[in-house]
């Protein structure tokens, strides 16, 4: 690919992903730019966390086309992928219990350079700092998601994939989290977000794919979100 | 019965010297199960290759290079027979335990213990059941060594400190630094610690090598103790066995512990009721199975 710099992050094309027997993307399309914003909407079980596992290789079997930064990944196994500069959060948060917190800070491979250091990171988040040496899931939910979110940021990963990340949390600690995005994307990351609450994701991304039955049933870009409204009440359900 | 201070000291060390082996081997299993889920039943048969790598290194590998004074050292044993047995493990980890990851883990035990009967077939054939004695027991370690309160053997007392270094080690390792908190975190999740980038499969194997590699490393610390036999394996594992189900599958501390106690259990018994000391393990594990059925030191899950 001599010096052709492709300017989409993520680039997905005709993606199909199946857990054993199940479904559950029949041809997801998307494409995700340099230090954009975007959010994934739609119903439970509409396939949006499928898709952030399957840019990490952790359904059981996908395919189709997933490129990031032009380099095609459908045939990669998980820990090339992540190397590639992806940090990701799942819905369980994922800490580890047998860990402490700061071992599960500093379990992620640093995989590029320009990552954030530990002393940025405790600076960015003193409570971790505080309880560094208790087991991950002593901590409170909101201690967890910050952790979670920490550790991807000391990883150097421009491409943060992140599941629902203000799920069960305090509406305070929503709004930190809120600024954090904010944050991150004036850093320039780029930012992939899973979210059921929606007025968090309205005034972060620049654009919502909307996801239902294992395909994108639409994209509605930020201006175009307060004429939508009725169209998406229709497809979230509420 | 008068019971002497000393009869008891000695017949607990004794009993130690048993312990150590429970303790490694149960230690190797915590590890494997931990990270790849399945009890594995070739254990008891890699303790006896790496045995009978030191037993053979030393009585034939001369013959066969054409140089019949060639004798495979001890020490270079303790080291070789690891390696031997850890490539070994790497392989069937590769070839076969590896494709049944994505199914039941009583495949797993199916499978290593179809291994385990293999193996010891094999020797069965080849070579005395009843064992054959290793004579390359260096010379530094012969003779005993005064604890005060009896003679102890040098050997044994050796194989008591460097089983204990060797366990605590690994405990150390796996507790304690960053290493270990790749294999404790893929105990928990391994999707997820993949999603970090870490080369999962690649250190399922490793430590499955490394399970293989202190199951022989205790074969080699037996060899000059108990006679080398084909079948010297699957009779350790049975107590070994005992030892895991009693002290808790996947901890690893606890199976070290519960290692050394049970040998010293073991040995105490020898005095007061010798009968009942090769059954007291099992005893104590019917016990333990009834109180707590996770094991002393398993977490509830």
């Amino acid at each position: 690919m001599s010096g052709f710099e492709p300017k989409e992050m993520l680039c997905i094309k005709g993606l199909q992903a199946f857990y054993e027997e199940s479904h559950i993307l029949h041809g997801v399309d998307l494409t995700v730019g340099e230090g954009e914003v975007v959010t994934l909407l739609g119903r439970n079980g509409s396939g949006r966390t499928t898709i952030l596992k399957s840019i990490m290789g952790l359904v059981g079997r996908r395919n189709g086309s997933i490129q990031i930064h032009g380099v095609e990944t459908i045939g990669m196994p998980t820990h090339k992928i992540a190397r590639l500069g992806i940090g990701y959060c799942p819905e369980e948060r994922g800490i580890f219990s047998n860990l402490t917190v700061e071992e599960n800070l500093l379990l992620p491979l640093v995989v590029k350079d320009g990552g954030m250091s530990v002393p940025e990171l405790y600076d960015m988040f003193p409570n971790l700092q505080e309880r560094r040496f208790s087991m991950g899931t002593r901590l409170s939910g909101g201690e967890q998601q910050m952790l979670a979110m920490a550790r991807i940021l000391r990883t150097g990963a421009k491409l943060l994939l992140l599941d629902e990340i203000t799920e069960g949390l305090a509406p305070v600690i929503v709004q930190t989290l809120g600024q954090l995005i904010g944050q991150l994307k004036s850093r320039g990351f780029t930012i992939v977000l899973v979210e059921q609450n929606f007025h968090f994701a309205a005034d972060l991304a620049d654009r919502h794919y909307v996801v239902d039955r294992g395909v994108i049933a639409d994209l509605i870009p930020r201006d175009a979100l307060a004429s939508s409204t009725e169209k998406l009440n229709q497809y979230l359900g509420v | 019965m008068e019971l002497s201070f000393q009869t008891v000291l000695s017949q607990v060390m004794l009993g130690l010297n048993n312990g150590v082996f429970y303790a490694i081997l149960s230690l190797g299993l915590a590890v494997i199960f931990g990270l790849l889920n399945i009890v594995n039943f070739v254990h008891g048969a890699l303790y006896m290759l790496g045995a009978y790598v030191a037993l053979l290194g030393y009585t034939m590998l001369g013959p066969l290079l054409g140089k019949p004074d060639f004798h495979l050292n001890y020490w270079v044993a303790l080291i070789v027979a690891p390696l031997v047995v850890g490539l070994l493990g790497i392989g069937v980890e590769r070839t076969m335990l590896r494709r049944l990851r994505k199914f039941d883990h009583l495949y797993g035990l199916l499978l290593t213990f179809g291994l385990a009967l293999i193996i010891q077939g094999v020797f069965t054939n080849y070579f005395n059941v009843s064992g054959d004695a290793y004579d390359g027991k260096p010379e530094s370690l012969e003779g005993a060594v005064n604890l005060g309160f009896m003679l102890f053997p040098k050997y044994r007392l050796w194989v008591i400190g460097i089983s204990l270094l060797v366990c605590f080690a690994t405990w150390f390792v796996i507790e304690r630094t960053k290493l270990g908190s790749y294999l404790r975190a893929g105990t928990e999740n391994p999707e997820l610690v993949k999603a970090f980038g870490v080369n999962v499969p690649l250190m399922i194997t490793l430590t499955y090598g490394y399970g293989a590699a202190l199951a022989a490393f205790a074969g080699v610390l037996a060899a000059p103790i108990y006679s080398v036999s084909p079948v010297m394996g699957s009779e350790m594992i049975i107590t070994v066995f005992a030892v895991v189900v009693i002290g808790g599958m996947g901890s690893i501390m606890g199976s070290i512990i519960t290692g050394l106690l049970l040998g010293m259990v073991e040995g105490f018994t020898k005095v007061v009721y010798a009968p009942a000391s090769s059954t007291v393990i099992f005893l104590i594990m019917v016990v333990v199975l009834l109180v707590k059925p996770t094991g002393l030191f398993g977490k509830e899950s």
